[in-house]
């Protein structure tokens, strides 16, 4: 079975799905990713699916299982670089993909995890009651 | 890609292990293009292709698909089969509901493939099987 490598850059997991991948081997990708976020502590996932010329039930659903993982280790995961004939022909599959964020590339992407790990760090500070004080 | 494939006859494919599901997406995707389906098309019925393998796969234990051009004297199209010799479909009504599942996936695989194809016949029994074929055509 082939499996999909798994590239950290800084903070982020990028992962670029190149081939036609087999049920197995998307199975493969969903565990692999939960221990590489535990193992770098890593708080933003980038799944690159440009080079993917469709997405079915089942992919579709291993990315909505991701985005759920990883949010529950502490990651947020966006996929992006959907072809447009996926897009239109997902809305008519039915998936609706949900609790996925997406972006229209993987620069994109990034702005998009930093942003939201920005909210995430000004809103646990907001939490903290010494901060709360230090606010004239 | 297409340079393989030859148009007079159906293309058979087994479908008795996750990547056989994979060849068969290649194959109609292969055929599609041959028959000149325009992107999204061709992306519908491959995406198609894909649930309908699984679920000859999963459900029906394994079989086997055939992908033919036909022609109507206006259009061409892609013509896919699915064979397999299953427990067959008990309820069909309930089948083709959006989101019903036996099997753990999503429930859309029967209902999706119909919405992505412009033509779907199925017979199914508990005696012989299932039998789907489906039709795509060029616009």
């Amino acid at each position: 079975m082939e499996r999909v490598p798994i590239l950290k850059i800084g903070d982020i997991l990028l992962v670029s799905i190149q081939l036609d991948m087999s049920d197995q081997t998307a199975v493969a990708l969903q565990e692999d990713l939960a221990e590489r976020i535990v193992a770098t502590g890593c708080h933003g996932v980038i799944i690159d699916i440009t080079a993917l010329d469709i997405v079915d039930s089942f992919v579709g659903r291993m990315l909505s299982t991701i985005a759920s993982i990883s949010k529950v280790l502490d990651a947020e995961t966006v996929v992006v670089g959907m072809r447009p004939a996926v897009a239109i022909t997902l809305v008519e599959l039915g998936l609706s993909l949900n609790g996925i964020r997406t972006a229209l590339n993987v620069e994109r992407g990034m702005e998009l995890i930093a942003a939201a790990r920005a909210d995430e760090l000004d809103y646990q500070l907001d939490d903290d009651p010494d901060a709360e004080t230090a606010t004239p | 890609m297409t340079a393989g494939i030859d148009l007079g006859h159906p293309q058979a494919q087994a479908i008795r292990s996750d990547e056989d599901v994979v060849r068969v997406r290649q194959l109609v995707r292969a055929v599609a293009v041959a028959v000149k389906l325009s992107l999204v098309d061709q992306t519908k019925v491959v995406t198609a292709a894909s649930e309908l393998a699984r679920n000859t796969l999963v459900y029906g234990g394994g079989g086997t698909v055939e992908v033919t051009t036909v022609d109507n004297g206006r259009r061409r199209g892609v013509q896919i089969v699915f064979v397999d010799s299953g427990p067959g479909i008990a309820d069909l009504d309930l089948a083709f509901t959006d989101g019903y599942t036996t099997g753990g996936g999503l429930g859309l695989g029967l209902s999706g493939a119909r919405r992505l194809v412009d033509e779907f016949q199925i017979e199914t029994s508990a005696e012989t099987g299932t039998r789907i074929t489906v039709t795509k055509w060029s616009r």
